[in-house]
């Protein structure tokens, strides 16, 4: 399996945005080495403005830009954005809906060593409930490309999640990326697994293991949080006899609970949210945290198991 | 030094001052709801801006190379509203919907709603944000407007304010003019006893600002600070010493009129003494 940073995707896609439209800014908060904008200041040194290590200032004077005509992508890392500048998320640019494209990376407990100040595992939570904000979550490094050039290409605020750590590349999500519309990546009749971000990988796997045992298993990739393609779930709903979410997130106020919200009120039928329980991380390598986590096709499998049997 | 205003204009201004500073009151009043202290504390600022200093056209509030205004300290929504009506804006109508549902003259300015209001603030400290971004936004255009940000001093004790301060020196942003509408009230109390803010000259300084301290009820002074702040190549900013509820002597000073709204007596007294 081949693996990549999602980040890069986005890195990668400010670089292309920049050569397509001038108006195309990137600003970052003294993290450019890690969120790997400083490779777009490489090539656009006019267009880069590094903020230093403020983000509330950042978000603020993005909403400033953004007024003047630009399209600022402002950069940091996900607890930052949402925790320490979430009122000028709210306040700057998503109350006036402002064309601001906030593109954060070291989200989830795949940001490893960094331990929990650094985890977020809040912040889908946080941005999905601001008004007007719409909530990308891509699941590889390919599709982080994809909803950054989607992002740039609507007018609004774009909260655009992106991780740390090189994550497995799934060609399956490589066509058709259109904001707020769920992948059908397996067709299926017992089950239904939902996934947003890196669980694309995870869920697939689930899938098989599944089939093995002799489940027909459906997979959603619900790239958008935000808008949420209800008609998808829904539809899953109806046609399985239960979800399982999985997402590198907190269970609480994530994907797992805007399904169970849609399905509750539109066909109830169980809904099992595999994520990361209410509780903070920890340090550790990525790969050994998803496993301390329960972040893996077994435990989402398990659940799945439950709502068979 | 020859002055900047004659008789004429001067008297024009005052008396634009007193007619803004009997609507922001009778808005408050009406509502029964609203900052009154601040925004009368503010009016002459505002005055001088709007009906003297400022390039602006309310028959084309988009107008690209209009200066704009930012009113940072967003609780001061009725000097704004009032001025941008009087000037044609929007209806002055309006403002009898001031804080109603449905009215796009919401407590805070909200600037997707209301023509001539440059952009939303409310929480503090953003203002100051947006305004030095947008500032940046200009002159990556190449543009030479200007930017005047009225912050109040209770607001700069926001941590934000100086990490927009940092980014306007960073940026040398000369078309950034700010006000620091210095009453020593806030909310709560005096603002030397709930988080003291002097010496404030050499904390804008030492961030790179270049600082004019004046009397911020004097139109004269507002006016000609204002054209040496110009001649700068860097941010400006002005301590604008003000008077907390300024024009209606029983408010005068007195932090309780941050945030309260006169009652019928208290009204009817307060545009007495404005007459």
């Amino acid at each position: 399996m081949e693996y990549k940073q999602t980040r890069q995707g986005y890195a990668d896609a400010l670089i292309e945005l920049g050569k397509k439209n001038e108006k195309v800014l990137v600003l970052d908060a003294d993290v450019a080495k890690a969120t790997l904008t400083e490779q777009f200041e490489a090539v656009f040194p006019d267009r880069f403005f590094n903020c230093g290590v403020q983000e509330q200032n950042m978000l603020s004077a993005a909403a400033g830009l953004a007024l003047e005509g630009f399209i600022p992508f402002a950069s940091t890392f996900g607890v930052f954005a949402t925790c320490r500048a979430g009122d000028q998320m709210r306040s700057s640019i998503a109350y006036p809906k402002l064309n601001v494209k906030i593109g954060v990376t070291h989200c989830g407990i795949t940001t490893g060593g960094d331990g929990a100040s650094h985890q977020s595992n809040e912040d889908i939570g946080m941005a999905r409930t601001l008004p007007n904000m719409t909530v990308i979550v891509p699941g590889d490094y390919e599709e982080s490309r994809l909803a950054t050039h989607a992002a740039a290409n609507m007018n609004g605020p774009v909260y655009l999640r992106f991780g740390r750590d090189k994550y497995p590349v799934v060609p399956e999500i490589h066509k058709g990326f259109e904001i707020g519309k769920a992948k059908l990546l397996r067709q299926g009749s017992d089950v239904t697994i939902i996934t947003t971000g890196i669980m694309v990988s995870e869920g697939l796997q689930a899938a098989d293991l599944l089939h093995k045992k002799g489940y027909s298993t459906r997979v959603l990739h619900m790239h958008t949080i935000k808008p949420l393609d209800e008609s998808a779930i829904i539809q899953a709903a109806k046609q399985t006899k239960g979800i399982v979410t999985a997402e590198e997130h907190s269970i609480l106020a994530g994907l797992g609970e805007a399904v169970a919200g849609v399905v509750s009120e539109n066909h109830p039928c169980p809904v099992h949210r595999v994520g990361v329980m209410d509780t903070f991380g920890e340090s550790g390598q990525s790969q050994e945290l998803m496993d301390l986590y329960g972040l893996r096709a077994k435990n989402i499998v398990e659940k799945a198991i439950k709502i068979l049997t | 030094m020859i002055p900047m205003l004659n008789q004429e204009k001067h008297e024009f201004l005052k008396n634009k001052a007193r007619e803004i500073r009997m609507e922001i009151v009778s808005m408050v009043h009406r509502a029964n709801s609203g900052h009154v202290g601040g925004s009368l504390g503010a009016a002459d600022i505002l005055t001088a801006l709007y009906y003297h200093v400022m390039k602006h056209n309310p028959k084309n509030p988009e107008w690209e190379e209009r200066d704009r205004f930012i009113l940072s300290k967003g609780h001061c929504t009725p000097v704004i509203y009032a001025v941008l009506a009087d000037c044609g804006y929007f209806p002055k109508e309006d403002l009898l919907e001031f804080r109603r549902p449905g009215s796009h003259l919401q407590g805070h300015p909200y600037q997707p709603k209301t023509p001539g209001i440059d952009a939303c603030t409310g929480t503090l400290g953003i203002g100051i944000s947006t305004g030095v971004g947008m500032a940046l936004g200009a002159k990556l255009k190449k543009q030479d407007h200007y930017y005047y940000i009225l912050c109040g001093d209770g607001e700069i004790q926001e941590g934000q304010v100086w990490e927009a301060a940092m980014f306007a020196n960073k940026y040398k942003l000369d078309n950034v003019i700010g006000f620091v509408d210095r009453n020593y009230l806030q909310t709560d109390g005096y603002s030397e006893k709930v988080m003291p803010l002097d010496p404030l000259i050499p904390k804008w300084e030492s961030f790179g600002w270049k600082v004019f301290e004046i009397d911020g009820h004097d139109f004269e002074t507002i006016i000609t600070t204002i054209e040496e702040a110009k001649k700068e190549d860097r941010p400006v900013m002005i301590i604008a010493n003000t008077i907390k509820g300024k024009g209606v002597p029983f408010m005068e000073g007195k932090a309780e009129w941050h945030g309260k709204p006169p009652g019928k007596e208290d009204f009817e007294k307060a545009i007495l003494e404005l007459e």
